[in-house]
């Protein structure tokens, strides 16, 4: 089985996020950029599943300007076999990236496709769950845990209520949760071996894919900010203040 | 003409409160109609609980065996079906929502809308991007079908005083049978409900283990809380995750919410922001989260919290 998994580069979870004062974005130049934390865990499950006798082979793709190729030699040291690097040097929505992804699957035939829940730039929580619908195959998201036995995947949801399990026929899409599994560090002879590993560029616009875009993003603000609060000294003056609010 | 269909979220019989949140939202594009739609093997229940929604218009039901769980592959060809002649699709954004709309809009053809917290038109709408850190305001072109999630946070329940009319809807689809619900292992709980509570206390890693988390729902318990956890708290097994408040949690409201033993990282801020009052409790007076308490404590959590309850009588 190949599984296909989507490695796609955000800001840093630990870096402070600035809006531009003209509302237009917001700042990334000098900003550091990582792995979305989602997708490392992608990759971690498909390295398991491989490491497992399950898969053969473990593809990471990104889509993003030609500059992303560091970033896919991240995945390739982190253990994946090769990378897919589909070159635009827009952002791409959602429904562009689900597309973009059918389309390689068409060529890829994964047997499992795994993705992030969300990416944490635009947190949009979409594209697993668009692309499972456009391949007309099942979708596992929020997964924290994922078993691979005959054909099919037993993947356990984190879900508002609690855990779900459902069963699923492959191909399918997984999107993780954070409590999937901690992805491994990557080690300074791994980065070495992955020079020699292979990454296709491919060109988004020779896809042919639609990638018309319904939402137009017009405005970046800040958000409302609390104002500082005070301080109390102790059990006895916190109960105050909270029945003084009518809190208790 | 505006027309909104609501998905109705429902578990066990009983409709989700984050659908009447939804319903807020739809009311603030000022549509023409308000529907709700209600998927399930046995809707009357949920029906007739959706048909009370201020501002509701009429409730829809579809009563299909396959229907016995929520799976986004089984819902989403259904409503697809459904959604024509609508021009929003709006359901909560629980993981509910958050699985099924996406499969939505893909077979609708547009983008979808994720956690909008304000409507500024019938086709404009602000979101929050980065763990709430920026808000954007987007526009859908005026043509496409809105498919959106609600953040529930951001918008007040709908009261329940309206009588609107059930209607059973037949829809043609064929339903795939790749995805089978295995089971739901459900926390069980006689607390208030983490996302609608008024008052909710959570514990972080300073709780230190799941027997101490204890002195954390003792505490809820006097006051009448909802017990919530940071991430760490989750990770470390104190409890379950359906507990865990933050940008990959529960976004909630409460009117008032106590952090104890938890450091104020961004990602467990996105989920509390629209809180009324928030009060933190760490031993630690640089912690972050006295940067955004409105009310806060420096101390041992184990010496505070019996304290309060003392003080409190
Ligand atoms: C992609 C991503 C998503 C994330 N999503 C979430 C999320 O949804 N929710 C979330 O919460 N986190 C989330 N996190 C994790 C987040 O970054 C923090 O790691 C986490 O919130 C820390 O939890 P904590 O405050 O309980 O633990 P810590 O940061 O370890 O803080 C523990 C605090 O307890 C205090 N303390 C210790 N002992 C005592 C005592 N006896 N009395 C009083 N105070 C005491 C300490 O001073 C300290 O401030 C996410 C991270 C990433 C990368």
């Amino acid at each position: 089985m190949k599984v296909l998994v989507g490695y796609k580069r955000v800001v840093d979870y630990n870096v402070r996020i600035q809006v531009k004062p003209d509302g237009t974005g917001v700042v990334t130049d000098g900003v550091k950029l990582s792995a979305n934390p989602f997708d490392d865990i992608a990759l971690e499950e498909a390295l398991r599943l491989r490491e497992k006798g399950l898969a053969e082979e473990v593809v990471v793709v990104g889509i993003g300007p030609a500059d992303l190729t560091a970033h896919l030699r991240n995945g390739l040291a982190m253990g994946a076999n090769r990378a897919i690097h589909v070159q635009t040097a827009d952002a791409v929505s959602p429904l562009t990236a689900a597309r973009t992804f059918l389309k390689l699957i068409e060529k890829e035939e994964p047997g499992l496709v795994i993705l992030g829940k969300q990416a944490i730039d635009d947190d949009a929580n979409q594209t697993g769950q668009m692309l499972a619908a456009l391949w007309d195959r099942p979708q596992a998201t929020f997964a924290s845990k994922v078993e691979i036995t005959d054909g099919k995947a037993t993947v356990t949801r984190e879900v508002d209520a609690g855990l779900e399990t459902i069963e699923a026929d492959l191909p399918a899409v997984i999107t993780t949760d954070l409590r999937l599994n901690e992805p491994r560090f990557i080690k300074l002879p791994d980065i070495m071996k992955a020079k020699s590993k292979p990454i296709d560029v491919i060109e988004l616009g020779s896809l042919g894919v639609d990638a018309a875009d319904h939402i137009k993003t017009t405005h970046y603000s800040a958000p409302p900010k609390r104002s500082k609060g005070v301080m109390v000294k102790d059990a006895a003056e916190l109960v105050a203040a909270l029945k003084q609010k009518g809190l208790l | 003409m505006t027309k909104i269909l609501v998905i109705a979220e429902h578990l066990d019989g009983k409709l989700n409160g984050a659908t009447a949140r939804a319903v807020s939202a739809a009311s603030a594009v000022k549509p023409d109609a308000i529907d709700i739609l209600v998927l399930s093997d046995a809707p009357d229940a949920v029906a007739a609980e959706a048909a009370r929604i201020d501002g509701v218009s009429k409730v829809l039901t579809v009563a299909r065996s396959e229907n016995a769980h929520a799976l986004a592959a089984i819902l989403a060809p259904q409503i697809a079906k459904a959604a024509v002649g609508y021009s929003h699709v709006f359901a909560p954004s629980t993981t509910f929502g958050k699985d099924l709309a996406p499969r939505v809009a893909a077979l609708l053809g547009v983008s979808q809308v994720s956690d909008v917290m304000s409507v500024e038109a019938p086709h404009s709408f602000k979101r929050p991007i980065y763990a709430g850190n920026a808000i954007v305001t987007v526009e859908v072109d005026a043509g496409s079908t809105v498919v959106a999630t609600i953040r529930t946070a951001s918008w007040p329940a709908a009261a329940s005083n309206g009588s609107a009319p059930v209607e059973v809807l037949g829809i043609d689809a064929t339903l795939p049978s790749h995805t089978r619900f295995v089971g739901l292992q459900q926390g069980k709980s006689d607390r208030p409900d983490l996302q609608g509570a008024p008052k909710v206390v959570s514990g972080g890693r300073g709780v230190g283990s799941k027997e101490n988390f204890e002195i954390i729902y003792k505490f809820a318990d006097k006051i009448g809380a909802a017990v919530g956890a940071s991430r760490a708290a989750v990770d470390a097994g104190y409890v379950p995750n359906e507990m865990q408040v933050g940008q990959t949690g529960k976004i909630i409201a409460p009117e008032l919410y106590i952090a104890v033993g938890i450091s104020g990282a961004i990602q467990h801020l996105t989920g509390i922001k629209d809180a009324g009052t928030i009060v933190a409790i760490n031993k630690d007076g640089e912690a972050p989260i006295f940067e955004i308490a409105d009310i806060g404590l420096v101390g041992d959590l184990f010496k505070i919290l019996p304290d309060l309850e003392a003080a409190l009588g």
